[in-house]
């Protein structure tokens, strides 16, 4: 009957259609960059990933793609989703796009395409089956590291 | 060659993967565990049954779940639904093993578990496992 309300503010709320494109188009950045080993697309990414995780994924490039060109055409209503789902997967990819750099950069290749493999992976359940990674890990995470 | 070969691959198998993780959620299964108690979750439990959602903050499904719980026990004067935070009763976490969020756990009256479903869990699988068979 009732519900346990959290008392602390409330968290920001973003149109969900957002991260389900932006996870599209690091697929495709992704994939891209898998095949061809490409330096400079694993860099745009770590950019989205930077932006995305530790500012706001709405200040992101892809965001911006989302809100400026995707959205108007969508139209419609939505019903908000917490930021912070989001704003966690992006940090989530910022380490694995950070590994994929130092190895692009280094030259060794394991360093670069496993990565890689890892964060496209991620972008492909999110974009194609809606998958929520914070769900996932935060908790094993939590479990893992917290007494 | 190579490369395209990989990439195909790690694409099925996620696709495998992905097929099976949306199959899956929101399933109602039933674990044992011991039983809760009304201290461990800080709340009162419902007369008959007791929907006990675990959330955390960088959950996108658990605000919806949440909505769907508390519309449904809305009406019911014997069902209660408490949403807690999963990161802030770790303990419990690890005592009733909850992996993901959100995870909903049935209670009984006494505080054992009769069903659970991790995911986000559709409106008919609820309002089935908490419809009394009895009637």
């Amino acid at each position: 009957m009732t519900t346990q309300e959290k008392s602390a503010s409330l968290p920001e709320l973003i149109d969900p259609r957002g991260p389900r494109v932006t996870a599209s188009i690091t697929l495709l950045v992704l994939v891209s960059a898998f095949l061809t080993h490409s330096t400079l697309l694993v860099v745009i990414q770590l950019i989205q990933f930077t932006i995305g995780g530790f500012v706001s994924p709405k200040k992101a490039p892809y965001g911006i793609i989302y809100r400026k060109l995707v959205q108007p055409k969508l139209g419609g209503s939505f019903i908000g989703e917490d930021i912070r789902g989001p704003q966690f997967a992006q940090k989530v990819g910022f380490l694995f796009a950070a590994l994929a750099t130092v190895g692009a950069i280094t030259k060794i290749d394991l360093l670069f395409t496993i990565p890689v493999v890892f964060a496209l992976v991620a972008a492909f359940l999110n974009a194609a089956f809606d998958y929520c990674l914070g769900c996932q890990i935060y908790l094993l995470l939590q479990r893992a590291t917290k007494r | 060659m190579r490369n395209l070969v990989t990439l195909a691959i790690v694409l099925l198998l996620s696709s495998l993967y992905g097929v099976w993780f949306r199959k899956t959620r929101g399933t109602m299964k039933a674990h044992t565990n011991p039983a809760v108690t009304e201290i461990e979750i800080g709340e009162s439990f419902g007369a008959r049954l007791t929907l006990l959602q675990f959330s955390s903050a960088f959950c996108t499904p658990c605000r919806a779940t949440r909505a769907l719980l508390s519309d449904i026990t809305k009406g019911l004067h014997d069902v209660k639904h408490v949403d807690i935070d999963a990161e802030s009763h770790l303990d419990l976490v690890r005592k009733l093993d909850i992996r993901s969020t959100p995870t909903t756990l049935i209670l009984d009256s006494r505080g054992v578990e009769v069903g659970r479903a991790v995911g986000a869990p559709k409106r008919e699988q609820v309002v089935d496992a908490i419809t009394p068979m009895d009637i």
